[in-house]
């Protein structure tokens, strides 16, 4: 295998010094690096800083406010309501879609007929779009002609269910697109976990007599921690980034309820030019990641053996 | 009573013979029967709405199969539904989103790819720094890049246009034309650069995972002969992982079909990709709702990942189930 290449000199000869030892995959790397540190830290850092000063149009780096923006951020309803959305539809679609995955994993794992097809129906919406997704539920959801409508010409004439129309419940509808999307996800994350279960623990329990619903709940989830902590930070980053299924599904009505601080952001930064607004609005969105993310990390890289 | 016959009858050895309708199937059974439905209504009803005439979808049944079925609606979203003044439908989207998707998909790959080998077989001092911040970047939320991505990629874009301007004078002297001004924000290739960093963190892993299971006497005996940097790439690594290039791709497609906020920002109207445009048509204020037109709209746009989905199989499990596991 005769090579004759440029990385082969430095790699095999003389090494002038540390810097050019292994250039090739140095330079190769540029691109990398420049995304960790340019993008990811610097830019980070520039939004971090500039949601300090009163930047408008444009980011005004020179006037320093301290606090201001985030004193103004939360004394508005707007953000307000966008934080008690993404809380309610946070917390109802990780509960919902742990125990709807876990369930339906639990189903598939049973050494069932069909499961390729089966698996293949629950996991087709995660390959849609969240506005097709959006789209879908918004038309299903229609007040006149969709389910409401529906259900009653069938003949329960009361029965009622508008959550496109009623500020009160409108995350609700948001969410059940939600969880129609991502639950086949979260089904797979866990059904993977699953099946890395040793199948002595299944002939011990099946030995002691222990029916398999206990067996799942009281041995296999306790064992299954680790994945459902890698579930739980994957659905948690996707929640907070949840804004193309309001935009497509409600728009953020009816008026302002169905509100989420990603769209917020991208609203005062881009519509309402109020720069510094959006700064601080996005800063507060990492600030929730982190809070997440640090103990999943320190839970996952710091206990045990360096990572 | 019964059951103990049958066991006598069939001997002793072997595990009991399973009835095929005891409670628990049928529980089971039902249970994913049921499921099933639910997550195929929303695709059903799209499809229905899509076949049937406006008059038929206001008498409100929206689960009823079509009476009598047109592809009118179909016709009339790829070509002729409007978006403000723009009536060309959404066929200028989807080849927008073709546009947008191939270089995309082409470059974030080969740079991913590379990265990933320089990790997994070259590591240098600080690269598992540089892998670390990665990974963690993938979690930081993308409203808080997006502003400074805008001035880097204006400001870039000026650079590059006072350097290629800068050639003018001679190329007009020489009888050539001269460039013009160049544009990243609110370009195609302005898009293609933030696809190709978003897409880092989750193809970096992907390929350094998998470059890190290639076997390293294959590596090192390739050393021995020679071989450097690019030379391994290209003569083993890149022809034993073909199938990772095959997960990455349907990840990276999937994923960039169906973007909306980066298409959103960083590109106008004229470039607006599928989904973008899509969203404009079906909840533009003006004009009667045809609902019918609507879904068609809303069924094409997801044609695409749903063909990948379903043509993929396994494969497309195991490029959402690499992000899943840690580095």
């Amino acid at each position: 295998m005769a090579v004759t290449d440029t990385g082969q000199t430095e790699v095999s000869t003389k090494r002038p010094s540390r810097l050019f030892k292994n250039i090739a995959a140095k330079i190769a790397a540029i691109p990398m690096i420049f995304t960790a540190l340019v993008v990811f830290v610097g830019c980070t850092l520039w939004t971090i800083y500039h949601s300090f000063t009163r930047s408008r149009l444009l980011p005004a780096p020179d006037k320093w406010v301290g606090l201001d923006n985030y004193e103004r951020l939360w004394s508005e309803n707007r953000w307000l309501i966008s934080i008690e959305n993404l809380a309610i539809y946070g917390l109802c679609s990780l509960v919902l879609s742990l125990t709807i995955g876990f369930v339906l994993a639990a189903l598939l794992d049973r050494k069932i007929r069909f499961e390729n097809t089966i698996r293949t129906i629950i996991l087709y919406p995660f390959a849609l779009s969240f506005v097709v997704t959006g789209l879908a539920w918004q038309w299903i959801l229609n007040p006149e002609l969709g389910l409401q409508n529906t259900v009653r010409n069938i003949g329960w004439e009361s029965f009622t269910f508008d959550p496109l129309n009623n500020a009160d419940i409108v995350i609700y509808g948001v969410l059940i697109a939600g969880i129609w999307q991502g639950s086949g996800f979260v089904m797979v994350l866990l059904l993977a976990g699953m099946r890395g279960i040793d199948e002595d623990v299944w002939k011990a329990s099946r030995v002691e007599g222990i029916p398999a619903w206990k067996t799942y709940i009281f041995i296999v989830i306790p064992m299954m921690r680790p994945v459902f902590v890698t579930a739980l930070v994957i659905i948690s980053a996707g929640i907070i980034k949840v804004y193309d299924l309001v935009v497509a599904q409600t728009s953020g009505g009816p008026g302002i309820a169905s509100e989420v601080p990603a769209k917020y952001v991208i609203e005062k930064m881009f519509q309402a030019q109020n720069l510094g607004l959006g700064f601080a609005a996005s800063t507060m969105m990492l600030l929730s990641v982190l809070v997440v993310l640090i103990p999943w990390a320190y839970l996952e890289f710091g206990g045990k053996k360096n990572g | 009573m019964v059951d103990a016959t049958v066991n006598t009858q069939s001997g002793p050895r072997g595990p009991k013979p399973k009835k095929a309708l005891s409670s628990t199937n049928v529980i089971i059974y039902g249970t994913l029967f049921v499921v099933c439905m639910y997550y195929l209504l929303p695709l059903y009803v799209m499809i229905v709405t899509s076949l049937k005439g406006m008059p038929e979808v206001r008498l409100g049944n929206i689960f009823g199969p079509p009476v009598e079925v047109t592809f009118q609606p179909w016709v009339k979203a790829w070509s002729e539904a409007c978006t403000g003044i723009n009536c060309e439908g959404l066929s200028r989207g989807f080849w927008n989103s073709v546009w947008i998707l191939v270089p995309s998909v082409i470059i974030s790959i080969a740079i991913a790819s590379v990265s990933g080998y320089a990790l997994a077989n070259w590591r240098f001092k600080g690269s598992e720094v540089f892998f670390t911040i990665l990974i963690f970047g993938a979690f930081i939320p993308y409203q808080v890049m997006i502003y400074p991505i805008v001035i880097l990629l204006r400001e870039s874009g000026e650079g590059i246009t006072s350097v290629l301007k800068a050639f003018n004078p001679m190329l007009e002297a020489m009888g050539f034309e001269g460039f013009k001004t160049f544009r990243l924000m609110g370009s195609v290739s302005g898009l293609v650069i933030v696809h190709t960093i978003f897409g880092m963190p989750i193809l970096t892993l992907l390929f350094r995972n998998y470059f890190t299971s290639v076997p390293e006497e294959l590596f090192k005996a390739a050393r021995v002969d020679g071989a450097g940097f690019w030379g391994i790439y290209f003569r083993i690594m890149l022809p034993m992982s073909l199938p990772i290039f095959v997960v990455a791709m349907i990840l990276q497609v999937t994923g960039i079909w169906n973007d909306f906020l980066f298409g959103v920002i960083y590109t106008k109207p004229e470039t607006y990709p599928m989904t973008v445009q899509l969203n404009n048509i079906v909840n533009s204020v003006q004009g009667v709702k045809e609902y019918n037109v609507n879904m068609a709209a809303t069924l094409l746009t997801g044609l695409v990942p749903l063909v990948i989905y379903f043509a993929s199989g396994k494969l497309f499990v195991r490029g959402i189930a690499a992000g899943a596991v840690k580095g």
